[in-house]
């Protein structure tokens, strides 16, 4: 299978700190990978160099066919990212936000598109509210609906269903998996919530101190670790705990 | 360079929603000039009255008082702009969509123009039933002028922009107060002659020195200094061009530091 994402030696230091340290995976077209790990362990910035707004110290990064240190304008028009941690424009409305990325993206029959989305995510009553003045759910969605706004074909997700509640949250992770069926689309996402990753993804990527440290679908992870959920293996790997018996991550 | 004015529109847009849903946004950027008009109008009208220079030509102080927000405002578009991106946290999404830098450094000198023509044309207008001062009256030079100044000034915002960019938000009061460093170079009230002689070639190194002398020129001579014009114009392009090129090198940097998802209040 093509790849969506190609990672090959990426590291990434700020001055002394070795924050990505020589990994490398693939993330296969139309799958959905996660990549998981404790905090410090480097998933933003892996994430930041895989989006381009940071260059890696070396190794290089191929994303829809093309590089991304040096071809990143060709491809990022087919891919969108959301973060809990990225704010859009507060004193804009939502459909003013959702208008402005729209037209950055060339979105065409924009309007029939924000009010597609708008349905599908239910921004309806608070649409032409200022974003600033959202509930952290509400604006959750919204940045879910700027993410989703050019249809794309590589979708980046940080934490994409924090600050949900558990109902929106399940609905949230039925409409990922719908739009992937619908569109063929990859994702790539960091969670800390173990049943998302376990219901959502192919494939599980773990980081530790910068360093891919065990990969495999989740229930090969789960058989491996002998654990009965992902939330136990996560604690097997993030307190040395238990190593695989097989398999090294490589 | 691929530039696409539908990405730099779409960032136009973005500031305008900002404009059009704060009246008393608009109503400040045309306060301080209006006010500062005002002021050095009474103070011209002294001035007429009490010494022969001012009165060869009593609109000169009004004049130059205008001028000198065209490059104030012109600044402050700039920086406010790019700005209004770290204080909303905006960057990050910025920085992953198609908007390129370069397109990003246009939308904000857009900007500029707009926020400069918003706040400087009420004062100038102004001027006119207050002092029976009409800087139109300037003429065709009146465009190279305002044209030069705003240059300037964006050169400067983009400086300030590029300062935010790297050091943070702590650096923010320089988009109000860095310009003020040149002013007393500028010869914005007074000849260049006036300052020491070792002092004259940094202000004649200088586009608003250039563009004050040849106002002054006009208003007490009656002759265009067609020199003046084009050495302001061509200093105009040199910082404007090193403007742009310390943005996107410092742009740049903030992808190898990691500085574009940091930023923010």
């Amino acid at each position: 299978m093509t790849a969506a994402i190609a990672v090959r030696a990426v590291a990434k230091s700020f001055g002394a700190v070795r924050a990505v340290d020589d990994i490398s995976f693939d993330v296969p077209m139309g799958s959905t990978t996660a990549l998981l790990g404790g905090n410090g362990a480097g998933k933003t910035t892996t994430l930041s160099m895989l989006l381009g707004l940071l260059i890696p110290t070396s190794g290089s990064i191929t994303v829809l066919g093309e590089d991304m240190v040096r071809h990143r304008y060709r491809v990022l028009p087919r891919l969108n990212f959301s973060s809990p941690y990225v704010d859009l424009p507060h004193r804009l409305t939502v459909r003013q936000n959702l208008t402005v990325y729209g037209h950055l993206y060339g979105v065409a029959g924009l309007k029939d598109r924000i009010g597609e989305l708008a349905d599908e995510l239910n921004l309806g009553e608070f649409i032409d509210r200022p974003a600033g003045k959202l509930s952290a759910g509400q604006k959750t969605r919204v940045a879910l609906a700027k993410a989703l706004l050019n249809t794309p074909d590589l979708l980046l997700l940080d934490e994409p269903t924090a600050s949900l509640d558990p109902d929106t949250a399940d609905w949230m992770r039925g409409y990922f998996q719908g739009y992937c069926r619908r569109v063929g689309a990859t994702i790539l996402l960091a969670s800390h919530n173990m049943t998302e990753v376990e219901r959502m993804c192919d494939q599980v990527l773990i980081m530790k101190q910068g360093r891919l440290v065990d990969r495999g679908s989740p229930a090969e992870l789960i058989a491996r670790f002998g654990r009965d959920t992902m939330e136990e293996v996560f604690l097997d790997i993030a307190r040395d705990r238990r190593r695989a018996p097989e398999g090294d991550g490589s | 360079m691929n530039l696409s004015f539908r990405r730099v529109a779409a960032m136009c847009l973005r500031h305008l929603y900002i404009l059009k849903g704060s009246w008393p946004r608009v109503l400040e950027m045309a306060y301080w000039p209006a006010v500062n008009m005002v002021m050095w109008g009474f103070t011209s009208q002294f001035f007429a009255a009490n010494s022969t220079w001012v009165a060869r030509a009593s609109g000169v102080l009004i004049g130059a008082v205008i001028l000198w927000d065209v490059m104030f405002r012109g600044n402050l578009g700039v920086a406010l702009s790019f700005l209004e991106e770290m204080w909303s946290r905006n960057l990050g999404h910025l920085s992953v969509s198609p908007l390129r830098p370069f397109e990003l450094v246009v939308s904000m000198l857009c900007m500029s123009l707009v926020r400069t023509l918003i706040g400087v044309l009420p004062a100038a207008l102004l001027a006119i039933p207050l002092y029976h001062y009409s800087l139109f009256t300037l003429g065709l030079p009146l465009i190279a002028f305002w044209f030069s100044l705003m240059v300037s000034g964006w050169a400067i915002g983009l400086g300030v922009a590029a300062l935010v960019l790297r050091f943070g938000l702590g650096a923010e009061s320089l988009a109000w107060v860095l310009i003020f460093a040149i002013a007393p170079l500028a010869g914005i009230y007074y000849p260049i002659a006036t300052l020491p002689d070792w002092l004259r070639p940094v202000a004649w190194a200088l586009p608003p020195a250039h563009v004050f002398e040849g106002m002054r020129s006009i208003m007490l001579d009656g002759v265009v200094r067609v020199d003046l014009l084009l050495s302001a114009l061509g200093l105009d392009a040199l910082y404007l061009t090193a403007g742009v090129v310390v943005f996107l090198r410092v742009w740049h940097g903030a992808r190898v530091r990691g500085a574009l998802l940091d930023v923010g209040e």
